[in-house]
């Protein structure tokens, strides 16, 4: 089971935080310096894997992580999940992001980071693997948007509109028209004919 | 696109009331949006935790008072939410939203639900009091017929749910498995998971809706299921020995291939579900023959099929291993596994070699040998670099003790200690290990030996470890109760709290000591106290005094290149000739004014040499290039990045640059001293200033300067006493460079002997740099050479090894994108059968080009690899992956793997046609776009932002009437697509139309970016306001005209 998500920076500002065990605030931010620390000492050059900080439970738990421009993808796990198999996650879990918002860069997880948990939820579930397939995330979050669309399409949109032609000042249009006096005009007309 | 859509919607009424005057509800909203990112670049800004946690507070606060009052409407509170989440984030307390995020989730449309339910999952856990009130609300949407409506219901269950209200929605829940929606389905079996896992008892009758799906038809929902038996199996694994034959065929189908290939990862079927199910049987199959009979079959195809060299397959590899380890051994199995680790230890890949060792420890139990076959390797790997590599290795070590007596593989260890090839770092690590050994050694000479050498060392650790030893050794007995002969290779319990110490620390604390502050809390406050004190002497308050005083009196620039080694003298008035008013041709890299027009810079000025001339004698040369060599190398990086950018905009080497720091901080002594004429000093100054704005990225050329500003102060007044004025001597210095200057100009255009006619002084970078960037300058020179005509990206290097470094640059030529892979020989030999490949990429037509493949590479040199790339179907981003082999002295050929992304603005050109001819094709296009956005003051300018986007975008600017600028690009091979901007007061209107319909989008999301950066740079208060209108959107409004 996955125990934590870690997204920060290099210089260990979090960028995305998800716990999928309970630790108290302080504790969670006492966390996301400790793995900082842990991370950023290790070169590229060797291995993603390391033991957990004493505050996530250590050796009973491993960190896995991959290291991107200027962002740090830490996954806590436990025993039961394989490590290649989660660092593969994190490919996954990356290029789903950048398919997302086309070239992600850290700013796009600053502003949109309320998009960018949907994304996570899509991928990693209360802990577990949800779906690992890049193809259906991005189906998942674009039926979402999709919702967005229709949600704000159809109800908001017409009524807004017609709010917003109403506070316009239109001169050819005559602004007291009532529909009523034409119903009774029309029948008038017909008497004259 | 989506977010485009957004923000049309949310527009529609200020584009309404933009004739009028934008103001209102509309303007209040559309500002309220982006205070994210209002927040976000404050808190960016600052530098200290303090001022942080100032300004969060203070957000805080402004929040407080929004989420409580009565007219902020829940859309307000979608935003607020986000803010919230952010705060929080950061570790601040936003307890007081917490019931706001509820409210959000049980109120709000789809939309704001979502980010309530998001909230809550971040903000609360599983026994808080508000969760209670959510139930309601998660009831209600599991009930409903929207089916995003159930996902996010099902979401947070399985994030958080208050145990005791399980029994009100397991119903709802159990239902959901039947539901016809497959991720329904697979996101409630996830759901039961969680409760199984917080509360077992109340999901034991539903066993065998598990059952139902683990056999569920659609592969996600089985995949899901499996996270529940890996679990169950693990508790009591002989419950479920009847399923073993459903894992096995599962597998079996998995492996050979008959899932669909949606379930292809990088062309391995579903290899997560193979990890998964792999582990199910290895957990059923543990000490059990009859049920390791049936995976038998299933495991040595698994072994087989896996062959590609993925970093996937190699996961499932290690979990077959893994398997083939832990059930019944059969031989067969176990040779061929036992083969596969030694891929894994033998791997470069240092994950693998990682896992591989990981894998011998639990190896070795059943099978020694293995271990003694790869000891070579266990030994090399003593001294990775990697501190956890080495702890693998020397617990390998302990369990080598079951075939040799510990003595001998004390022996071994103590002649690793001897050996100088490994750190100190490792050898603290063996004798952690002796250490652990000893109690099982008969005899201890070795022991003792290693303990009299090592009490002596210098290095601490290595002494401490020592001592340890040796106390343990003089009382054996506690030793061996310490170290228990049948447990020396587990882990010992550590109290790592150290609790047994609490009462010591309290007595001290009540005494009065200082209380203990943890290490990232001490160089916090080493930080901030450090920020106090500094005043920064040098650096920024040189720059303001520097350049505005001293611009050359005559308004001719002439810029002023001074070698390393002559500056100084350089300076001096008596031996340079005045070059005022003489138009130069010819510089240092050739002819001048054909790069001047390649810059595009304003300024007409020229960079001109000016007349230095070289007078040192040799031991000079050899004491400063100690000390430039210094600089150089702690400085590589920076520099190898501003040599790239130096050489395109066509200025020197990066010892300009550092040069002319060097040369104005002199002039500026010169001044103070008054030796030098004041023209003199100006002459210099207007150089940087020329070279600063030929700069795109002047902040890292200021950086360097500061950087060698401060160091050439410092030495400054030493090295001008050390200067003799001998002009003879410097005639004769100066021939006895140019073989120097020959070496490097093998890389330039100029040759020397230009310079020798032209009696001009020669600059060159000095001596120590010229060899660590020697290659840097036969790359990037060969990379001005065929650019000259087109734009082109930076150079990169995406591969190298310690013979060869391949970079690659993108030439955006008319017709087509030119890629070009510059393979640098760094080694001393030739190398032979060079072949560079790129793999064939679905969306690119890939072409190489003829006559640059050369099969021999000679030492020290570069060649060129082009392919030109032509884009098949449209995409937003690609990859072009390739690998370059070659031979050394014939004996073995070295392959490299690298790849290059490739996005659309790649393809993207300037279409250049005239404002009648845009005028045309605008009406005759159907797809728009439009989108405003507001600039800052200093942006105001449209020619400068239509110039950033023109460089950045490779547009064609077509015409700029007045606050209209027209721009026009295609995509290659003939998308054409029009941009039109239009500045209004501080707005910027975006308008794009395009025959093609993404394209308007994406170019409007690019133009955004880079706008967004160049705002984000200059710091000036971020605040938008968005409007788009799309087609459909306008129909609408049509309608609604019409009706009204």
């Amino acid at each position: 089971m996955i125990q934590a998500i870690l997204v920060f920076n290099n210089h260990g500002k979090p960028r995305l935080v998800r716990f999928y065990q309970r630790f108290p605030e302080e504790i969670q931010q006492q966390i996301i310096r400790e793995t900082f620390h842990l991370v950023l000492k290790r070169d590229d050059n060797i291995c993603n894997f390391l033991e957990g900080g004493s505050l996530i439970g250590g050796s009973d738990y491993k960190l896995i992580y991959r290291h991107y421009a200027t962002l740090y993808f830490v996954f806590c796990v436990d025993s039961s999940e394989s490590e290649l198999g989660i660092l593969d996650l994190i490919q996954v879990f990356v290029e789903t992001l950048d398919k997302c918002f086309e070239n992600v860069c850290e700013l796009d997880l600053i502003f949109h980071m309320d998009k960018v948990h949907y994304i996570l939820q899509e991928v990693v579930m209360g802990g577990m693997v949800l779906e690992t397939n890049m193809n259906e995330i991005v189906a998942q979050i674009e039926a979402q948007n999709r919702l967005e669309k229709s949600e704000g399409g159809l109800s908001a949109a017409p009524a807004r509109a017609v709010s917003a032609v109403k506070n316009i000042n239109l001169p050819e249009m005559p602004r007291n028209i009532n529909i009523g006096d034409l119903n009774i005009k029309v029948p008038n007309l017909s008497q004259f004919v | 696109m989506s977010d485009i859509v957004e923000k049309t919607l949310t527009a529609l009424p200020g584009l309404f009331l933009q004739n009028q005057s934008v103001s209102g509800p509309a303007a209040a909203k559309a500002s309220f949006s982006s205070r994210l990112g209002g927040l976000v670049r404050g808190i960016t800004a600052l530098t200290s935790k303090h001022e942080e946690e100032k300004l969060i507070q203070q957000e805080l606060n402004n929040l407080k008072a929004t989420v409580s009052a009565p007219t902020t409407t829940l859309k307000m509170m979608k935003e607020c939410m986000v803010r919230l989440i952010y705060c929080e984030m950061l570790g601040y307390d936003a307890s007081f939203g917490y019931i706001h995020a509820i409210k959000l989730a049980q109120q709000g449309n789809l939309l704001e639900k979502r980010v309530g339910y998001l909230a809550v999952s971040l903000f609360l856990h599983e026994s808080h009091e508000l969760l209670l009130l959510l139930v309601n609300t998660v009831v209600k949407d599991l009930q409903s017929t929207n089916l995003v409506e159930v996902c996010m219901a099902l979401t947070i269950v399985s994030q958080i749910f208050p145990r005791e209200m399980i029994p009100a929605v397991l119903p709802l829940i159990e239902d959901k498995l039947q539901h016809s929606k497959e991720i329904i389905r697979r996101k409630a079996v996830l759901a039961l998971y969680k409760f199984y896992l917080i509360a077992p008892n109340q999901v034991q009758h539903i066993h065998i809706k598990f059952r139902k799906a683990l056999c569920d038809r659609d592969v996600g929902v089985m995949a899901a299921s499996l996270h529940i038996y890996l679990r169950m199996i693990k508790e009591n694994s002989s419950a479920y020995k009847d399923l073993t034959g459903s894992f096995v065929t599962i597998l079996k189908q998995v492996v050979g291939g008959k899932l669909p290939v949606d379930f292809n990862y990088h062309s391995v079927p579903a290899p997560w579900l193979q990890i998964q199910l792999l582990r199910i049987l290895g957990l059923l199959g543990k000490d059990d023959q009859r049920t390791s009979e049936l995976m038998y079959d299933v495991l040595d195809e698994s072994l087989r099929r896996a062959e590609l060299n993925h970093n996937v397959t190699y996961a499932i590899l290690f979990e077959c291993v893994h398997t083939v380890y832990s059930v019944y051994p059969k031989s067969e199995l176990l040779e061929k596994a036992a083969k596969c680790i030694g891929r894994f230890v033998l791997s470069p890949k240092i994950n693998l070699k990682y896992l591989g060792l990981k894998a011998l420890t639990y190896v070795i139990q059943q099978d020694p040998t293995l271990a003694l076959q790869h000891q070579m390797t266990i030994i090399e790997c003593l001294d990775h670099p990697d501190p956890i590599i080495k702890r693998e290795v020397l617990g390998e070590y302990s369990y080598l003790l079951d075939k040799e007596t510990p003595e001998e593989v004390i022996t071994k260890l103590y002649k690793l200690l001897r050996s100088d090839s490994i750190s100190s770092e490792t050898k603290a690590w063996i004798i952690a290990a002796v250490t652990k050994l000893t109690p099982q050694a008969h005899s201890s000479n070795i022991v003792e030996r290693l303990i009299q050498e090592f009490t002596t060392s210098l290095d601490t650790c290595l002494r401490q470890h020592a001592f340890e030893l040796k106390h343990l050794h003089e009382n054996v007995k506690f030793m061996k109760g310490l170290l228990p002969v049948d447990k020396s290779c587990e882990d010992m319990v550590v109290d790592a709290s150290l609790s047994f110490l609490d009462g010591f620390v309290a007595e001290e604390l009540s005494q009065g000591a200082a209380p203990y502050k943890p290490h990232h809390q001490r160089q916090e406050e080493k930080l901030s106290q450090g920020k106090v004190l500094s005043f920064e002497p040098y650096g920024l308050s040189f720059s303001s005094s520097g350049f505005s005083g001293r611009q050359s009196p005559a308004g001719i620039s002439l810029g002023s290149d001074i070698s390393g080694n002559s500056t100084e003298t350089g300076l001096k008035e008596t031996n340079s000739l005045k070059l005022e008013g003489i138009k130069k041709l010819w510089g240092k890299e050739g002819y001048l004014p054909k790069k001047e027009s390649k810059t595009g810079d304003e300024t007409e000025a020229l960079p001109v040499p000016q007349e230095n001339i070289i007078m040192e004698n040799v031991d000079q040369i050899i004491t400063k290039n100690d000390q430039s060599q210094a600089l150089t190398q702690s400085k590589e990086e920076k520099e190898k990045q501003l040599l790239a950018s130096s050489l395109f905009v066509g200025l020197g080497s990066e010892s300009t640059i550092s040069l002319l720091g060097k040369a104005d901080t002199l002039s500026h002594k010169f001044r103070r001293k008054s030796k030098v004429k004041e023209t003199k000093s100006g002459q210099t100054t207007t150089a940087e200033n020329v070279t600063r704005s030929s700069f795109s990225s002047s902040s890292n050329v200021t950086y360097e300067e500061d950087y060698y500003l401060d160091n050439f102060q410092d030495r400054g007044d030493k090295e001008i006493k050390k200067f003799s004025l001998n002009s003879e001597l410097l005639d004769s210095e100066s021939l006895t460079e140019l073989p120097l200057i020959e070496k490097i100009s093998n890389c330039r255009l100029s040759t020397p002997s230009l310079f020798a006619v032209n009696n001009m002084e020669v600059f060159h970078p000095p001596q120590s740099t010229a060899a660590s960037v020697a290659n840097e300058i036969s790359l990037a020179s060969s990379l001005l050479e065929e650019t000259t005509e087109h734009m082109h990206s930076d150079l990169m290097e995406v591969c190298h090894n310690e013979t060869i470094s391949v970079s690659s640059y993108k030439i955006w030529k008319d017709e087509c994108l030119l890629m070009v892979w510059s393979v640098f020989n760094k080694s001393a030999s030739e190398l032979k059968s060079a072949n560079l490949e790129i793999a064939p990429a679905e969306n690119f037509k890939i072409t190489e080009q003829p006559g640059c493949c050369l099969p021999v590479i000679e030492a020290e040199s570069t060649r060129n690899f082009q392919y030109s790339v032509q884009m098949e179907k449209p995409f937003t981003e690609g990859n072009l992956s390739g690998f370059i082999n070659y031979q050394v002295m014939d004996t073995h050929s070295v392959q490299l793997e690298f790849s290059v992304n490739l996005s659309l603005l790649d393809f993207i050109r300037p279409l250049k046609i005239s404002t009648e001819d845009f005028g045309k094709l605008w009406l005759s296009f159907a797809n728009d776009v439009k989108q405003n956005v507001k600039m800052s003051e200093s942006q105001a300018a449209l020619p400068s932002t239509l110039k950033a986007l023109q460089q950045e975008l490779r547009l064609h600017v077509v015409d700029i009437i007045g606050n209209e600028g027209l721009l026009a690009c295609q995509l290659l091979p003939s998308i054409p697509c029009l941009l039109h901007f239009r500045v209004h007061g501080d707005m910027l209107a975006l308008w794009f139309r395009s025959s093609c319909s993404t394209l308007p989008d994406y170019l409007l999301y690019q133009c955004q970016k880079i706008i967004f950066h160049y705002r984000l740079l200059q710091d000036i208060e971020y605040n938008s306001l968005w409007y788009t209108v799309s087609p459909c959107c306008l129909s609408i409004l049509c309608i609604a005209i019409c009706i009204c």
